[in-house]
Order: C-alpha cells, then sequence, then structure tokens
C-alpha cells in the first residue's frame, strides 16, 4: 500500500478537504481556533488531542452539524458551506460518531434507510445490508432493534450505515473503541482498502498505537489549536503522546508484584437471567478479588459487562444471597447501600445519567453515592450541604478535576474531568472494594494517566479492585490477574504476565481452550 | 433569515424566571385579540378580568380562599412532576377526599365534638391518598401509564360524589335537592372574623408550601425525587426505588389534594354538592408549572390562576362573556408557558440564509 506522503498533494493539486482559519466559540469557550487542516484523497489522518481540544468541535463543523463562526472549509479547493449533515453526505462526507446517533425504538435496516437519500431506499437494503456488513466484517441483522444491541453492535450499525453512502472522505470518531484486537484488525484491512480506493479517513482515536500503525499524517490539537502535524509512522505512541498533552508522559509505576490479602469479594455461581430479548444472561460466573490486587474483566461490550456490573452493585439483585460476598457476607439479595457499607464502592461505564446526574451540581453528584454510608453526609434523613461540598472540593483537587467555577454542574464538565469526578468521589470514600467499569473510555491520556494511578494506589493501600474494560492496554497497564468474558460466561482468572493478547481475543470469541499455536486471528470470532 | 435555537452551556436562571412574565404577558396580549374578535372593548375586557377583582376588600379575600386549594395541590404536583411522575387526577383525590372527609357530617350530623373536625381533615388526607396511590400501585405492578389511569379515575370519583349527593347521601330536607345536610358548626372550618368567607384551613396552603421547600431542599427524600425525576438510572445506582418514589409522591400529592378537597366543603361550600370544584385538579397544574414546580412559586402562581377565576365570574356578570373564556386563559397560560420554557435551555439566534458573518459568535 502506497499512501501519498505529506506534502505531496498540495504541488499536485488541491487537497480533498481544507480547512483555513475554521473558529468556533461557545459563549467564552473557543472550541476550535483558527484551524488548518488538509486531507488529501487517499490518506488516513489521525486527529489527536486529549478531551476538550476541539476535535469533536471541528469535525462537527467538517459534518455540517456545526456552523464555524470564521474561516472557510474548501472541498477540492472550492470554498463550500457546509449547511447540515445532508449537505455533507451529498459533498462525499460521511462520519460514524462516538456517540450514536441511531433511534433506539428502530431496527437496524430503518436506521441505515433515514440516512440514505430516498431513491436510495429500496427493497433490496437489507440484502445490501447484509452484504456490505460481512464484506467488511462487521454482520448485521437489518431487522434488529437498535434498543437491543450493545454498544459495539451498534457501532457496526454507524460505520455500515457510513459505508453505504460511499462517501469520498470518512470521520471517524474513535472507532475501535468497542471492538476487539482481531475485529480492530479486521477494521484496518477495511480502511485501508477505502484508502487505497481513494477515499480519505479522518480518524480520531486516543490509541496511539492505533495512530502509528495505520495514520500516514496526523494532525494534533491542543486547546483548540493545531500545536503540530507529525508523521506518525516516524513516531513513537509515547512521542504522540507527548505532544498531545504538551509534556512527555511516563507509563504509570507499577510494581511487578503486590502482596495480596483477605478476599473481599467472591463471586460463587453467580447465574443472572437476561433481563430483556436477545440481552445476555450471566452464566454460572465465579470470580473472588484479594486485598491488594487489581483483578480485570476484558471482553467485547455487549457479552454481559453490564450485567455483571449490576449485579456486584446491587442494581439487579441476585436469586440467592451466596452468589455474591463482599467482606465475607453474603450479599446477592441486598441493595447497593447496602453493600456500600461494607466497604464497596462502585463506578459504573456511563458517567452521564448513572454514575453522575447532568443536571445536579457535584455536590449534589457527591450525595448520590454517599447518603447512606455513614459519612456525614446525610444524617437522620437531612442532607449536609456543606459536608457533601467538602468532599467536591477535596475530588476537584486531589483529581484535578477541571471546573470554571467551584461546584458546577456536571454537564458543564468535559468527560474525561467528569470522570475524574466520578472517580475520585469513590475512591474519597477509602473504600476497602472498589468496581469500576470502563475507568477511562472516551479519557484523554492524562486524565486516564491520573485514575489509574489513583486506582493502583488504592490497590497499594489494600483494597481489591475489579477493573471491568475493553481497553487491553489498560488492562495490561493495571491489571494483576485477567478474566475474560464472553456471552455471559467468564474465563478463569490468569495472571497478567501468562496472557497475550491475542491469547485474550480468543477468549474474547469463547474459545477457551485453544492453544496458542493451533488458531490464527479468525477463530476468535468465528463463533 | 431563519431562527435558530441554540443550546445554552447551562440553563439560564435569568429565563427561568423571566419565562413566567413573557407567559403571562404573550397570554394577555393573546386574551386581548380574543375579546376584540368576541366585540368586547380589549382594555375593558382585561380590565374586568384582571384588575377589578383586585379592587375590592371582600374579592381579594375570594382571591385567597380560591388560590388556596390551588396552591395546596399544586404543590403535591409539584413533587409528582419533579419526579417524572405525571398524576393528572388531583382532581379526583381532591373529590375523594372531600367524600371521605363529609362522612362524618353526613352520617353523624349529630355529633357535635371538637374531634369532629380534625378526623374530618385526617380522612380528607387518608382518603386523597388511598385514591391517588391506586395508579401508583397500577403502575408499579402492572407498567401501566399513571396518566391515563389517574385521569380516568377522576371521572369514576366525581360520579361516585354525584351519585352520593343525589342518592344515599341526598338530605331528606333538600326538596330534592342533590346536595347533603348543611355541616354543623363543629364540622365547619372556622373563619378568621364575624361574616367573612376567609376560613383557617387557607393556612395549610402556606403550610405545605414551606414543608415541601424544606424537604426537598435538604432531606434525602427530596434528593430521592430530583433524582428519579432526573435521571432514573442514577437513581437506582443511589439506592433509591423508583416503585417507591412513585408511590411516595402520588401518596402525598394524593393526600394535599385530599386535605384541599374536605377544607374546600369544610370551609368554603358547607355541604357537598354535585359540583365542589371549578376545576381546581387540573388548573393546579398550571398552577406546578407557572410556579417553576418550587414550592414557593406556586403560592404566587396559585394567587395568579385564582385571579382568572374571579376575573371570569365578574366577566360573566359584566360583560355576558362564557365561562369557558377561563378556561381558555388557562389553557393558553400553560401552553405559552412551555413554549417559553424552551428558552431556559435555549436562547434563539437569527441567522441569515448561508455561512454566518464573521463575528457572529461574539454576541453569544
Amino acid at each position: 500500500m502506497d499512501v501519498a506522503p505529506p506534502g505531496r498533494a498540495v504541488s499536485d493539486s488541491p487537497p480533498l478537504l481544507e480547512t483555513a482559519g475554521l473558529t468556533k466559540r461557545f459563549g467564552s469557550l473557543t472550541a476550535c481556533d483558527a484551524i488548518d487542516l488538509r486531507i488529501a484523497s487517499g490518506e488516513i489522518h489521525a486527529l489527536l488531542g486529549e478531551n476538550g481540544a476541539g476535535k469533536s468541535t471541528l469535525v462537527k463543523m467538517l459534518y455540517g452539524a456545526l456552523a464555524p463562526d470564521a474561516g472557510e472549509i474548501r472541498w477540492r479547493g472550492e470554498a463550500v458551506s457546509i449547511a447540515s449533515p445532508a449537505a455533507a453526505r451529498r459533498l462525499g462526507i460521511g462520519m460514524v460518531f462516538q456517540h450514536f446517533s441511531l433511534f433506539e425504538a428502530l431496527t437496524v435496516g430503518e436506521n441505515i434507510a433515514l440516512a440514505l437519500p430516498k431513491k436510495a431506499v429500496t427493497h433490496g437494503l437489507d440484502g445490501t445490508i447484509r452484504t456490505v456488513s460481512r464484506q467488511y466484517g462487521l454482520p448485521l441483522d437489518p431487522h434488529a432493534r437498535i434498543a437491543d444491541l450493545s454498544v459495539g453492535e451498534r457501532q457496526r450499525v454507524e460505520i455500515v450505515r457510513c459505508l453505504l453512502q460511499e462517501p469520498r472522505l470518512i470521520i471517524m470518531d474513535e472507532p475501535t473503541s468497542v471492538l476487539t484486537p482481531q475485529e480492530s484488525e479486521v477494521l484496518f484491512e477495511t480502511l485501508k482498502r477505502l484508502s487505497q480506493e481513494g477515499v480519505a479517513i479522518l480518524y480520531i482515536t486516543h490509541r496511539l498505537v492505533e495512530v502509528v500503525e495505520i495514520a500516514s499524517r496526523a494532525t494534533i490539537l491542543r486547546r483548540g489549536r493545531v500545536v503540530g502535524t507529525a508523521d506518525p509512522r516516524a513516531e513513537s505512541a509515547r512521542t504522540l503522546a507527548g505532544m498531545m498533552v504538551g509534556s512527555d508522559i511516563g507509563a504509570v509505576d507499577k510494581p511487578e508484584a503486590r502482596m495480596t490479602g483477605a478476599e473481599r469479594l467472591r463471586l460463587q455461581g453467580l447465574t443472572l437471567a437476561a433481563d430483556r430479548p436477545f440481552g445476555i444472561g450471566l452464566q454460572d460466573v465465579t470470580l473472588g478479588v484479594r486485598s491488594g490486587e487489581i483483578v480485570a474483566i476484558a471482553g467485547v461490550a455487549g457479552n454481559g459487562q453490564q450485567e455483571l456490573f449490576d449485579a456486584i452493585s446491587g442494581e439487579r439483585l441476585a436469586a440467592s444471597d451466596d452468589a455474591i460476598l463482599i467482606e465475607g457476607r453474603p450479599v446477592g439479595r441486598k441493595g447497593v447501600n447496602e453493600r456500600r457499607r461494607l466497604g464497596a464502592a462502585f463506578v459504573p461505564e456511563e458517567r452521564l445519567g448513572h454514575g453522575a446526574v447532568a443536571s445536579f451540581r457535584l455536590s449534589d453528584n457527591v450525595v448520590l453515592t454517599r447518603h447512606a454510608t455513614r459519612d456525614a453526609i446525610a444524617r437522620h434523613g437531612l442532607i449536609d450541604k456543606k459536608a457533601a461540598t467538602d468532599v467536591e472540593g477535596r475530588v476537584a483537587e486531589r483529581f484535578d478535576v477541571r471546573r470554571a467555577s467551584p461546584d458546577p454542574r456536571a454537564s458543564s464538565l468535559s468527560g474525561g474531568n467528569l470522570q475524574k469526578f466520578v472517580v475520585g468521589r469513590e475512591i474519597d470514600r477509602a473504600p476497602t472494594l472498589l468496581v469500576v467499569s470502563q475507568p477511562t473510555w472516551g479519557v484523554d491520556a492524562g486524565a486516564a494517566r491520573i485514575i489509574r494511578g489513583a486506582l493502583i494506589g488504592l490497590a497499594e493501600a489494600g483494597a481489591a479492585i475489579l477493573v471491568i474494560s475493553q481497553d487491553l492496554d489498560e488492562i495490561f497497564e493495571v491489571a494483576d490477574r485477567i478474566a475474560v468474558m464472553s456471552d455471559g460466561r467468564l474465563s478463569e482468572a490468569f495472571p497478567a504476565g501468562s496472557l497475550s493478547p491475542e491469547r485474550i481475543g480468543l477468549l474474547m470469541g469463547g474459545v477457551h481452550h485453544q492453544h496458542d499455536g493451533t488458531s490464527d486471528g479468525e477463530a476468535g470470532h468465528a463463533a | 433569515m431563519r431562527l435558530d435555537l441554540v443550546p445554552r452551556p447551562e440553563p439560564s436562571g435569568r429565563m427561568a424566571l423571566l419565562s413566567p412574565v413573557i407567559a403571562t404577558v404573550l397570554t394577555l396580549a393573546i386574551g386581548a385579540a380574543l375579546f376584540l374578535v368576541l366585540g368586547v372593548d380589549p382594555a375593558r375586557g382585561l380590565y374586568v378580568y384582571f384588575v377589578e377583582p383586585l379592587t375590592a376588600g371582600w374579592s381579594l379575600v375570594e382571591l385567597v380562599v380560591k388560590a388556596a386549594p390551588l396552591a395546596l395541590i399544586a404543590v403535591g404536583l409539584a413533587l409528582c412532576f419533579r419526579a417524572n411522575v405525571w398524576n393528572i387526577g388531583a382532581e379526583g383525590q381532591f373529590t375523594i377526599g372531600a367524600v371521605c372527609g363529609s362522612a362524618i357530617p353526613v352520617l353523624l350530623p349529630d355529633w357535635q365534638s371538637p374531634a369532629v373536625l380534625p378526623l374530618m381533615l385526617l380522612l380528607g388526607l387518608l382518603g386523597g391518598a388511598l385514591y391517588g396511590a391506586v395508579p401508583a400501585v397500577l403502575k408499579n405492578r402492572f407498567g401501566a401509564s399513571e396518566i391515563l389511569t389517574s385521569l380516568m379515575l377522576t371521572y369514576v370519583a366525581l360520579l361516585l360524589l354525584d351519585w352520593l349527593v343525589r342518592g344515599p347521601w341526598r338530605d331528606p330536607g333538600s326538596y330534592n335537592f342533590p346536595e347533603s345536610v348543611l355541616f354543623s358548626s363543629a364540622a365547619t372550618m372556622p373563619v378568621m372574623g364575624e361574616g367573612s368567607r376567609l376560613h383557617w384551613g387557607v393556612l395549610f396552603a402556606p403550610l405545605a408550601a414551606l414543608l415541601a421547600y424544606l424537604r426537598l431542599g435538604t432531606s434525602v427524600q427530596g434528593f430521592a425525587i430530583k433524582v428519579t425525576g432526573a435521571a432514573p438510572r442514577a437513581a437506582r445506582f443511589s439506592g433509591f426505588s423508583g416503585g417507591a418514589v412513585t408511590l411516595g409522591v402520588f401518596v402525598v400529592s394524593g393526600a394535599l389534594a385530599g386535605l384541599a378537597g374536605i377544607v374546600e366543603v369544610a370551609g368554603t361550600i358547607g355541604q357537598l354538592r354535585p359540583t365542589i370544584s371549578p376545576g381546581y385538579g387540573f388548573a393546579a397544574i398550571i398552577v406546578a408549572f407557572v410556579g417553576r414546580l418550587h414550592p414557593l412559586g406556586i403560592l404566587v402562581a396559585a394567587l395568579l390562576l385564582a385571579l382568572t377565576y374571579l376575573g371570569g365570574e365578574g366577566a360573566q356578570v359584566t360583560l355576558g362573556l362564557s365561562a369557558n373564556v377561563t378556561r381558555l386563559f388557562q389553557g393558553l397560560l400553560l401552553v405559552i408557558l412551555l413554549g417559553c420554557d424552551t428558552l431556559i435551555a435555549y436562547r434563539i439566534r437569527f441567522e441569515r440564509r448561508g455561512r454566518p458573518a464573521a463575528g457572529e459568535a461574539s454576541r453569544g
């Protein structure tokens, strides 16, 4: 594969897409400040930056979802005004969103039909969806209802919907965050093929390793400005991260072996029926987490991780008390606050609407998990606002939560900062057991480092930590033992050092007893 | 040229307060146009409706007497609406409260004791609470929409009252008028002055508003209501049961509506009749929203809605306008208010077609 080296397109012909001085302000915040960007046909162009660097704003302007305040966009050398996503699609710009823009009540086919021009919607559409989705290794059932699909499957719908429009430029916002390594590889092959066909790809990701692997050019944003462009093939993930956060990033310090102590969490044959049609149930899940260790559960989204989290936190009750032990006490039928009082703390995957309430101030979000924990946040049924505000200030300071004013609404924080707050709120309780789902999903490198460091610090202080994550880099960075979730079953927890990413990929696909030598990447998701 | 709704970074506190004012002004403007169409001088129409009731002492008393049940009901409804629970059946809970409380003076007309009135109030509270619990149980148990069940139960309650006063509870000495016996003095709310219609029962409204305000702001239960309304998933994570909150707010709002009902018959009317409310239970929905679902704001909003009732009566007498004009005003106010509430989360931007000029955003 040969892609255009940086600079070549400039001299020959105008680039496919170019922006000059593109600016967008939200009130007093300049989200994008005079952005100059050029993308040539057939190149895979990575857009890098921390949360809040302006990446999403920039691509929303390119996709017609936001109108720029100043500057211009040129498409094949001509200044254009992209008034709406439909206009962007007519030009040949397609987008795969990070936060999915799907109607939950409709089927896959209906959602795709909605995005296509009227004349393209025919009776053959279902067949086309099947063919195209299979062709790109993202199989889909056109009749499945979105509400029943996992996060990973929803993303497939987004990608396939975009591909069906035969775009000249595809904007992808964190496309691999919910895929297995093998699926990511398939996607990369797809992207490379599209690139050879002359389709340009603007690829937004936090996974620097991927940038190095597939991108031919990278533009790095920081605080709304372009701080540099690089040829990723000449860089390493670490140097790119340094450009992104503006300082050299060190890996989190992890000692080789931690002392482990008493078992603080025990799952014993935990079985849970699926709570919706096509949902995933839990089957005979058994796991122990000891004081001082971090156990990670890897797996592709929608294989029962959410159900497992809900069962451990007590948001869904198990069939018997003995299925879940916290500090040796049977709690399978006990509520979430009873478990919190035993020293457990929980951080769910969804920040807004689950771990925090968007319209509430941070101090009220402190009350959310601490009103029944003997924390003096609430006594005799009355809330102590002062105590809650103190916690808010303490967490913000300790976890570097950047906020415009003291005690703002949760909705005003960027994703990374809110995640630091939600994790920090629980760590502030000094829990003896922390269960955290996707601790750094959609979070920038700086925030991820702070969060992972805090998890490791907590484990060293003697807490037991269970991390549910789809990010293998993260898992290898923090975990002492790794178990893999697939189709509602949990594998044995293996010492982290004894597992390769490939082996985990196989376990994710439900292949539990395959020897590494006898299988290739395909076996992982053949099931 | 086009209008854009641009999301605000934070909900505007100023707009939250301004929105009811804008809505009131728009309602008045549309009302003026309406008078014009009906052949009434708009200035005179608006005067009769909204100013004249404020010019006499007796009508100010009447304003408070009418605002009290509205506020009492609306405080309960605000708790429901804050929890994203839609109790549309306050009119029914009001009626059942009135019926239950009236059982004592109707069935035991000769019982004269200081215990009578407190017992009546208690029965009114209980009756309203139990009647309010029905839609909550149906929702928790069967997933039935509380909007439909609570509304339909209103008609059950109204028909029950109608049957009682025409049948078993009719006063034998009423010459066949459909009404109960007149309540004895022991079963009647004491008034604040000789011959006044201002009874002590109006104080329940500010009392309930104050209690609700304090509980909502500082108690864990109030927190549960707000979380459940804002993010049900987060409420579960916080350890609150959605079903318990639904039941709780329905019981409380039913109890308050029931109390308003028994106070109305024991304080203002003095007996049961086929119609004991000019639609207080429905108007209180408007009061709750105009009052920003805030217990103290509701006290102000109740006075405003009471004004439309009084003005409507005046308009019937002096202008010969139909009583439906009052309901029209009330409905207009709610619809326009909900429209104006968009401005709390969004601001309007006028935009010329195509690319905005440079510097456009600096206005933000």
